[in-house]
C-alpha cells in the first residue's frame, strides 16, 4: 500500500483566490489550531491579501507574537509584516462577555441596556452559558464579514469539550432563547390560545412553583426580566444564529480540519468531516500538525537498535580491557579489540543516536497507520502535512515557517 | 490520600487516561473507587474498551490485588431528575419538566446550577457508606473539565451565589461547597513538557490557589526517555564530531554510514533542543512547590495494558 494516496491540500490556491472569504480552522482541542490560523492569516497576507485573524483564546505568546495580548475585542494591525504584495494582517481576540455586552448595547436604549447588563441571569448567560463562546465566535464572524473591510477571515474555534460543540452552540443558544419554556415564562397566555390556556396555566404554575422551589423565587424573577427586556429589544435570537449557519454554508467559505496524527485526534477529525459533510458545510481539508519524518527513513528501526547493541558490546570489552589492562588478549570474535581502540564517548554517541533513530522511525510508523485509518475511511479528504518543531512559536518568523510548511505540505515530495 | 481525586488539564495532556490511571492504581490492595466523567464524552468506555457508559455505577476494570474500579458518566439532565426524586418525589411532573425545556433550561443554560449538579453527585457518591457504615468507594476520581475551566466549575459556590441566594439549590451548592474546599479533595493537573501546557498548568495552580481550592499534584504525562546522556548531548554540539561518527557507524555494520551520519546527527540536535525545552519546563513546574509526578509515553500508543502500565507507574511513585 502506498503512503500517499490522498490527494494533496494545496494551501496557497484557497488562500489567494478572492472568492475566499472565510476560513475556519477546526478541530479538537491541543492540536495547534489557533496556531495554523494565525499561520494561515500570515501567510495570506504576505501574498497580498487583506486579512483579519479571529482567535478565541491564544497561548499568550502566540497574542504577543502578533501584537494583539491586549483584550479589547477589536481587530489590531499586525506590523513588521512582509508587505510587499500589498497585504494587510489584522488580528484580534475574542472577548465573548464584551462581544454580547456590544450586541445588548447596539439593539436597546440605553435605559434598557443597562437594566439587561446588571440583571445577574444575564451575567451568568454572557460569561458562562456551554455555548456562549461559540455563539459569540460566530457573532463577531458574522460582524466581521459585514463590516466588508477584510477581503479574507481567518477564524479559529473555540476550545470545546468536542469540536461538534461549535456547530451545535449557536442553535442551541438561539433555540433555548427563542424555546417554548421562555415563551411560557414571557407569557403564557400567548402561546396556546384559548383552548390551550387553561392546561398551560395549570401546566405553567406547577412548572414556575417547582423551578421557584429549586432555583429560589427570585432567579425565576430575573429570568423573566431578562427575557422580557431581550425579546422586546431584539426578538429573535433564532433568526441570527439561522443567518450565521448560513454563512457557514455559503461559498466563499472554506472549513479546515486541524488535528495530530494521533488516535483521538484523528478521530475526532474523523467525526468532523462526517458533520460537516451532513451539515453540507465546504470542506476543503484536513491539517495534519506535528508529522515525524526521518532524514535517515531508509535505516529501520530494528537495524539501528542491533548496531546500537553492538556498539554497547564492543564499549564493554574495552571497558573491561582497559581496567585489567589486557588489551594483548582480545576476545574472541570482537571485532573492536583487532582494531585500533575507538573512542568510547564516540561509541556511547553513535549508540545513542541509533536508539534515537529507532524511537523516531518508532513514532513515525505509528503515526502512519493511524493516518492510514483515517485515509480509509474517508480518501475523499485532502490533506497537508505540518513537520513537528522542536520547540514552540515565538515570532512572526516562526509563524511564517510554519505558513511555509502548511504550503509545502500537501506535496509529499516535498515533506521531509 | 484524599478521598476525591479531581484531575484536570489543558485539551491533548491525557486527563482522561491520567484520571483511569490513578483510578486504577488506587484500587490495588483491594479497594474499591469510582471513576466519574462529568462531560458527556464516554472517554472513559474508549479507553477501557468497552461500550457507552449509562448514567449508572458499573464495574469496569480489576486492579491487581483484587481491587474494583466502577465508573460513572453522570448526564446532568439525568441527575438533576434524580435529585427532584430524591427530594421533591416528583414522579410524572419531573418527566413534563422535561417536555417542556425546563430541565434543559436548569442544566445547561446557567452553567453554575449544572456544575452544581456534577459536581454534588461526585461528593454523593465521596459520602456515600453502606449499611455498616463503611464508605461505598475508597476513593472518587474525577476525569473533571479542562484547566482553563476547573477553578469555575469547581468554584459552584460562588457562580451560584449570584444566581440563586436562598432554595435547596444554594444549600446544595454550600455543601459541595465545603467538601471541595476541604481536605477530603485534591486537584491535580495534567501537563506536558512543553510550554503552552506548562503555563496554562501554572495559571491554573494561582487561579485555585486564588479560590483556595487544595491543589493536589502535578502529573506531568507522555515523558520521553532519556535517550541521550549529557555527555554525548555535549559532543553532538561538536560539529567536528561527525567522522568519528561515520566510522563508529561502519564499526558497528551500518551500511551507507557516510550518507546516514549527517541525518541521525540532524536528530540528534533536535532532540537536544527538545531536552533543554524540556529541561526548562521542569524547572518552572517545580518552581510551583507540589509534588511532581511523570509519567511515561507510551510509544505504541495507548491501550487497556498501557493503562495498567501508567498505574503501575504511579503505584511506584507512591500513590
Amino acid at each position: 500500500m502506498t503512503l500517499d494516496p490522498q490527494a494533496p491540500l494545496d494551501v496557497d490556491p484557497l488562500l489567494d483566490d478572492p472568492a475566499t472569504r472565510i476560513v475556519v480552522c477546526c478541530g479538537s482541542g491541543g492540536v495547534g489550531k489557533t496556531t495554523t490560523a494565525a499561520a494561515l492569516g500570515l501567510r495570506a497576507a504576505e501574498r497580498g491579501r487583506k486579512v483579519v485573524v479571529l482567535t478565541i483564546d491564544p497561548a499568550r505568546r502566540l497574542a504577543q507574537s502578533m501584537g494583539i495580548d491586549s483584550l479589547d475585542n477589536t481587530p489590531r494591525r499586525v506590523k513588521d509584516i512582509d508587505d510587499a504584495a500589498g497585504g494587510e494582517l489584522h488580528a484580534m481576540m475574542l472577548d465573548m462577555k464584551r462581544t454580547f455586552d456590544e450586541i445588548v448595547e447596539a439593539h436597546a436604549d440605553e435605559e434598557r441596556a443597562r437594566a439587561i447588563l446588571s440583571n445577574p441571569f444575564y451575567q451568568s448567560l454572557s460569561a458562562g452559558f456551554a455555548g456562549t463562546q461559540e455563539y459569540m465566535a460566530m457573532e463577531k464572524l458574522g460582524q466581521l464579514r459585514s463590516r466588508d473591510e477584510w477581503d479574507l477571515i481567518v477564524v479559529d474555534t473555540p476550545p470545546s469539550r468536542s469540536a461538534l460543540d461549535f456547530l451545535d452552540a449557536p442553535t442551541r443558544l438561539g433555540s433555548f432563547l427563542d424555546g417554548k419554556l421562555i415563551r411560557l415564562l414571557m407569557a403564557p397566555a400567548k402561546v396556546g390560545g384559548r383552548a390551550g390556556m387553561k392546561f398551560l396555566n395549570v401546566g405553567m404554575s406547577m412548572m414556575t412553583g417547582t423551578l421557584g422551589k429549586l432555583l429560589g423565587g427570585q432567579l425565576l424573577r430575573d429570568v423573566q426580566t431578562f427575557v422580557a427586556a431581550m425579546d422586546t429589544t431584539f426578538g429573535g435570537f433564532r433568526t441570527r444564529a439561522d443567518a450565521t449557519y448560513k454563512l457557514l454554508q455559503a461559498p466563499g467559505t472554506a472549513f479546515l480540519v486541524v488535528a495530530a496524527p494521533e488516535r483521538d485526534a484523528l478521530r475526532e477529525a474523523a467525526y468532523f468531516v462526517e458533520r460537516l459533510a451532513a451539515e453540507r458545510m465546504p470542506l476543503a481539508g484536513l491539517v495534519l500538525n506535528r508529522v515525524h519524518g526521518s532524514g535517515a527513513g531508509r535505516l529501520s528501526a530494528e537495524r539501528a537498535l542491533a548496531a546500537a547493541e553492538n556498539l554497547d558490546e564492543r564499549r564493554i570489552v574495552d571497558q573491561t580491557g582497559g581496567k585489567e589492562e589486557v588489551r594483548t588478549a582480545p576476545a574472541p570474535g570482537s571485532p573492536a579489540a583487532a582494531e585500533a581502540p575507538s573512542d568510547p564517548t564516540i561509541e556511547q554517541l553513535t549508540a545513542g543516536l541509533l536508539r534515537l533513530h529507532a524511537e523516531r522511525m518508532h513514532v513515525v510508523a505509528r503515526e502512519q497507520r493511524t493516518r492510514d485509518r483515517f485515509t480509509a475511511l474517508h480518501p475523499e479528504v485532502a490533506v497537508t502535512e505540518v513537520a513537528a518543531l522542536p520547540g514552540d512559536v515565538h515570532d512572526l518568523a516562526g509563524l511564517r515557517d510554519i505558513g511555509h510548511r502548511l504550503a509545502a505540505g500537501g506535496n509529499p515530495a516535498g515533506a521531509s | 490520600m484524599s478521598r476525591l481525586q479531581v484531575v484536570s488539564g489543558k485539551g491533548g495532556t491525557g486527563k482522561t487516561t491520567v484520571a483511569a490511571a490513578l483510578a486504577l492504581a488506587l484500587a490495588t490492595e483491594g479497594r474499591r473507587t469510582l471513576l466519574v466523567e462529568v462531560e458527556g464524552r464516554q472517554g472513559i468506555a474508549q479507553l477501557f474498551e468497552t461500550e457507552a457508559l449509562p448514567y449508572e455505577e458499573r464495574k469496569i476494570a480489576v486492579a491487581p490485588g483484587g481491587g474494583e474500579v466502577y465508573a460513572l458518566a453522570i448526564d446532568p439532565e439525568l441527575a438533576l431528575l434524580d435529585y427532584l426524586q430524591m427530594f421533591y418525589k416528583l414522579g410524572g411532573a419531573g418527566r413534563a419538566l422535561k417536555k417542556l425545556g425546563a430541565i434543559d433550561f436548569a442544566t445547561t443554560v446557567a452553567p453554575g446550577l449544572r456544575d452544581v449538579l456534577l459536581t454534588g453527585k461526585a461528593c454523593e457518591a465521596v459520602r456515600r457508606k453502606d449499611k455498616q457504615g463503611r464508605y461505598a468507594y475508597d476513593y472518587v476520581v474525577m476525569d473533571a473539565p479542562p484547566t482553563g475551566r476547573i477553578t469555575r466549575f469547581l468554584n459552584v459556590n460562588d457562580e451560584v451565589a449570584g444566581l440563586a441566594k436562598i432554595g435547596p439549590i444554594h444549600n446544595q451548592a454550600q455543601a459541595v461547597m465545603r467538601v471541595l474546599k476541604s481536605r477530603e479533595t485534591a486537584v491535580h493537573l495534567v501537563t506536558l513538557l512543553e510550554e503552552m501546557p506548562v503555563q496554562e498548568t501554572l495559571d491554573g495552580v494561582a487561579e485555585l490557589r486564588a479560590a483556595k481550592l487544595p491543589v493536589g499534584r502535578i502529573m506531568v504525562n507522555m515523558v520521553r526517555p532519556a535517550l541521550l546522556g549529557e555527555p554525548a548531548l555535549a559532543l553532538t554540539r561538536d560539529t567536528g564530531v561527525r567522522p568519528a561518527v561515520v566510522e563508529a557507524l561502519a564499526a558497528a555494520g551500518i551500511g551507507s554510514a557516510k550518507r546516514l551520519a549527517g541525518p541521525l546527527l540532524t536528530q540528534a540536535g533536535e532532540y537536544a533542543e527538545r531536552y533543554a525545552l524540556e529541561r526548562a519546563q521542569r524547572e518552572q513546574l517545580a518552581a510551583a512547590g507540589l509534588p511532581l509526578h511523570e509519567l511515561p509515553l507510551l510509544t505504541e500508543g495507548l491501550d487497556l495494558s498501557g493503562l495498567y502500565t501508567l498505574a503501575e507507574e504511579l503505584r511506584r511513585q507512591g500513590i
